[in-house]
């Protein structure tokens, strides 16, 4: 494991101090980011253009074969035309990607407030959290599969497995982030342990949990779509297997456009969120 | 109320709060620890009691234990007939460092004993109160956006809006620079002469004791003791020029000298 790795990944316990800080960093870098200039939009947008077009005249000029790389207009081709067939299996992926992961994040979220109560317990649980955390949940697929057969069932399961720990171990980082004259504050005017919890603790973890949340959705996506490949009979994942045996990339790569707009459209719906709940701590 | 208040206080007025005989020891791993020692104080009603001591000496945990937020390990401490074993609607706390929720806005900090109380805020008072500390119009800022001084202010508001009869107050000033320090304690000085709360006040700068106690409660550490509780009789309102004057430093020199005689310092 390197070091680079070793700061994303909080460990529970003693040196929780000092992971939090490589936490905190990881979380304004995911969360805050600058906010940007019309200008800087405008050049954002020019680069685009100008990679795209770029890639457009290459690929003819070169007379690049399609199977190959098939150029941007042909992409944007494909995903008109194919449009019909692929939105079904869009709405399959994303349904998954949905429930999966609320499954996951719920649970992991409240196993994350309970478990911060009990440092005993704490310290049992956490390798079980770090080793789910760590192993891709992909690699249980097939086991799935040969329990619930080629159905949503076992991808969804293995989303939930894959982005719980991480809002898990995400959240439980936030929780244990107490500040003792904030709670004394809170039972000096008679507050009930739920009443310290949800106007204290929470939104004190409420940076953490979002980064949990951002992450676990993440590999939320990652998962569905691997699951998709390994053992689906649809959803985006199954396409691109369907494409790339079929050697059609323009339509391979629209796949491909589709994922990449779910991606970001989860960055940016957590980006809002936490910049209306977590701006207090910058 | 007026300034007289604190002079009339005397000893044959009943006792506002009540510690009795109250012993706290600490266990840590090199063994307990005596962070209070037999301590018993009667606060009067309406007075404002200092508690002056070093870093050690207990008094923090003594105030905490008034706040119902610790517990004794012997003793009693109690507020009229009430056991302080929890938390009291008559006292609010002030701790160091104003102590407010970043994620809210000044408004909805001090509106937050009234959500935990699941009351509507008073909101006719919290009114009053900004005005009268020189808040009004500041309640969509956040803390972040404020000065110490003003945080501090805003939290003074933030206990004061659900009317307690007791303040205790955690070395609310030690934060602050000196000229902020010195208009806090002339701010809490007249509002205790408007309110006639009863002010139990934790410092460590033997200035700050003399120039706002009725009272001193000289403490000592290891283990934490009474050492000495020196009436303070200067007239009210007392201006901030009182202290460069001639008595006022002797009273300051008195004390002093009564920490410093301490025989392991």
């Amino acid at each position: 494991m390197s070091d680079a790795l070793q700061d994303k990944i909080p460990t529970f316990g003693g040196k929780g101090q000092k992971t939090e800080v490589g936490i905190a960093g990881g979380a304004s870098a995911l969360m805050g980011g600058p906010s940007r200039s019309a200008f800087e939009i405008a050049i954002i947008a020019l680069v685009a253009v100008v990679i795209i077009g770029g890639a457009e005249l290459l690929i003819r000029l070169f007379e690049v074969p399609l199977y190959i790389f098939p150029p941007p207009s042909a992409i944007g081709a494909a995903l008109i035309s194919e449009w019909p067939f692929l939105w079904p299996h869009l709405v399959t992926t994303i349904c998954e990607l949905l429930i999966g992961f609320s499954i996951g994040a719920s649970i992991g979220f409240v196993l994350a407030a309970v478990i911060t109560q009990f440092p005993f317990a704490e310290k049992i649980i956490t390798p079980y959290i770090l080793l789910l955390v760590t192993t891709p949940m992909l690699a249980l697929v097939p086991l799935l599969v040969l329990q619930f057969g080629f159905g949503w069932e076992p991808r969804i399961i293995a989303v939930a497995l894959a982005s719980g720990p991480m809002v898990m171990i995400n959240s439980a980082t936030g929780f244990r982030r107490v500040d003792l004259a904030k709670i004394a504050l809170a039972k000096s005017f008679g507050a009930s342990t739920l009443q310290i919890f949800t106007k204290i603790r929470i939104p004190m973890a409420m940076p953490m949990i979002m980064v949990g949340m951002m992450i676990g959705s993440i590999f939320g996506l990652l998962t569905t779509v691997g699951a998709e490949m390994v053992g689906g009979a649809e959803g985006l994942g199954n396409r691109l297997n369907y494409y790339s045996s079929m050697i059609r990339m323009p339509q391979f790569f629209a796949v491909i456009v589709l994922l990449a707009t779910i991606g970001i459209t989860i960055y940016v719906i957590f980006f809002l969120i936490g910049k209306k709940w977590t701006s207090w701590e910058s | 109320m007026n300034g007289a208040a604190g002079a009339v206080s005397d000893a044959h007025m009943p006792a506002k709060m009540r510690v009795e005989q109250a012993s706290k020891i600490y266990q840590t791993k090199s063994g307990g620890v005596h962070a209070l020692d037999n301590v018993s104080i009667d606060v009067r009603e309406g007075e404002f009691l200092c508690l002056l001591g070093p870093s050690g000496c207990g008094k923090s945990t003594l105030l905490w234990s008034m706040a119902g937020l610790h517990g004794l390990t012997s003793g009693k401490i109690s507020l009229g007939s009430d056991v302080i074993n929890k938390p009291h609607p008559e006292i609010a706390m002030i701790f160091q460092e104003a102590n407010l929720l970043p994620w809210r806005n000044l408004g909805r900090n001090i509106e937050l004993p009234f959500e935990i109380k699941k009351q509507p805020p008073n909101r006719e008072r919290i009114q009053k109160l900004l005005k009268r500390v020189g808040l009004e119009g500041f309640e969509s800022k956040y803390p972040r956006e404020l000065s110490g001084g003003m945080q501090q202010r805003a939290s003074i508001v933030r206990s004061l809006a659900v009317d307690p009869s007791v303040l205790l107050m955690d070395e609310p000033f030690g934060a602050l620079d000196a000229f902020t320090r010195d208009e806090m304690n002339l701010l809490i000085q007249e509002i205790w002469m408007e309110t006639g709360k009863t002010i139990i006040f934790i410092t460590h700068s033997i200035a700050e004791a003399v120039f706002l106690a009725d009272r001193i409660v000289v403490m000592s550490a290891r283990p934490g003791r009474i050492a000495n509780i020196v009436d303070v009789d200067l007239p009210r309102p007392r201006p901030v020029k009182l202290q460069t004057t001639p008595d006022f430093l002797e009273r300051v020199e008195a004390i002093k000298a009564m920490i410093d005689h301490r025989p392991n310092s």
